[in-house]
């Protein structure tokens, strides 16, 4: 199949390139094979932002969503790695079991969750999805299939973790899911008078299972960092059912200048000031906690046709109050105030080569696509590496080289590992390529 | 629990509506050529909490299999309270206006082997006096359009063998329903430049069957929209339809 155009979730860039969509696994030996001499991708539900996902080339990994095995003693759950965080969640939860770690959309691909070892909003306590995986089967060549776990093949396992697809095509994953007796949250949502007071709410509440902070990106002076700190603990109410609701969409595109430096300082001052008190405590069904934005699908079109990028970093704790403040002051500054902020508390980081988590603070704001954007990223980029921080790969989509060589300590060792499976040129992505992991 | 049939059963539309199923316990036995997804979709719809499945390689076009077939079924299942009738092939049009064997082989799976099946399985189900028989058939076959005519007309076959089918077996207390998809996103549809804002998921297309099922529909347009759209395209006008490129 030729000429299809595809995209990340910031529907830029958008190129056509070469669809790829096996129905069965057997299939991807083959496709492989052919693809000999030029390189090739897997590709989920193109939830990453940028460039993540695209490649001339690309596998799609729809139609391989069946589960295989499940065992309710342990709670491992064995799927193909084409299977949603949604399905599971939807067939799982009844049955009392959640996910070990969310990211913010449900609509992601078990295999993109481990190629990007995506972290939720209770990374504090429990890491990254990949702290929660078994094993998984990788295909590294059209005959060689390799199943890694920590113990079995480990060096290939921990640069897949995290490794975006550059290792090979995930097949299978094997996750561990936990207990949970209510599909109900207990929520807490905090006012946080200003960046200081933010990060003190998280420090109190580092107990609590889930939590993170939206931030009002566009209030300056005393107010910066001004923000809503939402605490979670899974409910014990018995309620496991699944509300029926139907999703909103948005038909179109938004015609540029809707979502202006006003709308979005609009929109933050009524998300603020929607909490009365200092707190209030609600209980929530667990999509509108975890999963916002999934209320609203295609929410992406709101950018604009020209599309979007977010922007997501971490800076190490010792950094803290006075590096985050130092970047935020830049971003309110520049004017182009973002739809969303989300400001979160990272835990240790682990041993996956790529894995983007590191102990210390991590923020994410969208920006709408535009010339003077980039030098804006430039200079940000410039400070999050003066404080020992990195940028986010699976939202990222125009790192330069040097800034990834920079920041991302342990890519010798991801080529290597690379290199001794022969997967290197053979997987790669515009993003690897961007990145100088593959010519 | 209820007992299923499904021809066809690695088609997208047919796997979503097992799926939907086996959330209630369902016990199944599923027919299509690939071993692989029979194999597959066997373990997954166990895992989603199906009572009991059984896959065997199947294709409708041998026809001499069919009798016994259904007879196993029937007897491992303990009698059929669904069967679905999904499988089919979309063949390349300009090829089958070239080849009068592929046009034929087209009507041969779509049609002629469908009809060959139904009349067997409508049999089965008028003994058993009870059970809702699901085919699947299309909006294609509404109306001959020259992008799809040979398509078009086998599910225009098997849309009036239905109806026929159905008006007869009422009397046993037994329900056909005639399923009218419009545009699906599957690997049958795959490739094809379709209009995005009027492409169905097939998880769509078999929540509205399993509904129209219980609600006991005799031809389901899914999406609705798709009803009305047909209403409008069957009432063109031939000397202004020909002239129109569908
Ligand atoms: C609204 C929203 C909220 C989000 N919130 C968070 C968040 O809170 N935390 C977080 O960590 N992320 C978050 N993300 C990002 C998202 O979780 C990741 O980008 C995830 O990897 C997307 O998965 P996907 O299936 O869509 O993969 P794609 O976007 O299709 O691919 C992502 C990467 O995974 C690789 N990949 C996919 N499948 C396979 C496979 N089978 N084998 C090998 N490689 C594969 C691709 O090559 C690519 O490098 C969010 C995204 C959105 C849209
Ligand atoms: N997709 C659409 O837009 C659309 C629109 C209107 C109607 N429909 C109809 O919906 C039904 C389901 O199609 P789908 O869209 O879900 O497509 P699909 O996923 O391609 O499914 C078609 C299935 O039919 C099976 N099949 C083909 N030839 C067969 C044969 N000779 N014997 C037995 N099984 C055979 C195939 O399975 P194996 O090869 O594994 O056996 C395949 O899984 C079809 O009747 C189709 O005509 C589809």
């Amino acid at each position: 199949m030729n000429g299809h155009e595809i995209c990340g979730w910031g529907r830029y860039p958008v190129i056509t390139v070469e669809v790829h969509a096996p129905k069965v696994v057997s299939a991807m030996g083959g496709l492989l094979r052919d693809a000999a001499g030029s390189s090739i991708l897997a590709r989920g539900l193109g939830r990453s932002y940028g460039d993540s996902s695209l490649n001339d080339r690309v596998i799609e990994t729809r139609y391989l969503d069946k589960f295989i095995a499940f065992d309710p003693q342990t709670g491992v759950l064995t799927s193909q790695a084409g299977t949603s965080l949604a399905e599971i969640l939807r067939v799982f939860l009844p049955k009392g079991w959640f996910l070990p770690v969310t990211p913010g959309s449900r609509f992601i691909t078990l295999g993109g969750a481990v190629a990007s070892d995506v972290h939720g909003k209770n990374h504090h306590v429990s890491g990254c999805f990949c702290e929660h995986v078994e094993r998984f089967e990788v295909m590294v060549g059209p005959d060689r299939v390799v199943t890694c776990s920590r113990e079995q093949e480990p060096e290939l396992f921990y640069a897949t973790c995290g490794g975006m697809g550059l290792t090979g095509v995930i097949l299978t994953v094997s996750l561990r899911l936990k207990t949970v007796t209510s599909a109900f949250i207990d929520q807490q949502t905090f006012k946080a008078r200003n960046l200081a007071h933010s990060l003190e709410l998280f420090e109190q509440n580092s107990r609590s299972t889930y939590s993170v902070a939206w931030i009002d990106c566009v209030a300056t002076g005393q107010n910066l960092g001004r923000s809503l700190v939402m605490t979670g603990e899974h409910a014990a109410d018995n309620k496991l059912d699944l509300p029926v609701k139907k999703s909103l969409a948005v038909p179109f595109d938004m015609p540029p200048g809707m979502l202006n430096i006003h709308s979005v300082s609009l929109f933050n001052t009524l998300y603020y000031n929607r909490v009365r008190g200092d707190m209030v405590r609600k209980r929530v069904h667990y999509e509108p906690f975890f999963y916002p934005l999934d209320g609203v699908l295609q929410w992406n079109r709101l950018y604009g046709k020209n599309g979007f990028t977010q922007y997501q970093f971490v800076i190490p704790k010792s950094a803290g109050l006075r590096g985050m403040s130092g970047i935020l002051q830049e971003i309110t500054k520049s004017g182009k105030g973002s739809f969303l902020a989300v400001l979160k508390v990272f835990g240790q980081e682990n041993p996956n080569h790529l894995s983007f988590p590191m102990e210390g603070y991590t923020l994410a704001l969208d920006f709408k696509i535009e010339k003077e954007l980039f030098p804006l990223l430039e200079r940000l980029d410039a400070m999050v590496l003066d404080l020992g921080g990195r940028v986010y790969l699976t939202k990222d989509v125009r790192m330069s080289a040097a800034t990834f060589a920079r920041s991302y300590r342990k890519i010798d060792l991801f080529q290597s590992v690379r290199e001794r499976y022969g997967v290197n040129g053979v997987f790669a992505s515009h993003q690897s390529r961007r990145l100088g992991l593959d010519l | 629990m209820k007992k299923v049939l499904v021809v066809g059963a690695s088609s997208a539309i047919a796997e979503a509506v097992a799926r939907i199923f086996s959330g209630q316990g369902a016990k199944f036995y599923l027919l299509a050529r690939n071993s692989e997804k029979l194999s597959s979709l066997e373990a997954d719809l166990l895992i989603r909490g199906a009572a009991l499945v059984h896959s065997e390689r199947f294709d409708i076009n041998e026809h001499w299999r069919h009798e016994v077939m259904l007879n196993t079924v029937s007897e491992v299942l303990g009698g059929i309270d669904v069967a679905l009738v999904a499988h089919g092939t979309l063949g390349n049009q300009q090829e089958c206006e070239q080849s009068p064997d592929l046009a034929l082989q087209e009507l041969q799976t779509n049609a002629v082997s469908t009809i060959a099946f139904l009349t067997r399985l409508g049999n089965l189900f008028e003994k058993q006096g009870r059970g809702t028989i699901v085919v699947i058939s299309s909006i294609a076959g509404d109306r001959g359009r020259p992008s799809n005519y040979v398509y078009g007309t086998a599910k225009a076959a098997v849309t009036t063998f239905c109806e026929g089918l159905n008006a007869r077996l009422f009397k046993a207390g037994v329900h056909v329903m005639t399923v009218k998809p419009g545009l699906v996103a599957t690997p049958m549809t795959e490739g094809l430049d379709m209009p995005k804002a009027l492409l169905a998921e097939p998880e769509q297309v078999a929540a509205d069957i399993v509904r129209a099922m219980e609600k006991k529909i005799d031809t389901l347009y899914t999406p609705w929209f798709w009803k009305y759209i047909m209403a409008g395209i069957v009432h063109i006008p031939t000397s202004f339809f020909k002239k129109l490129n569908l």
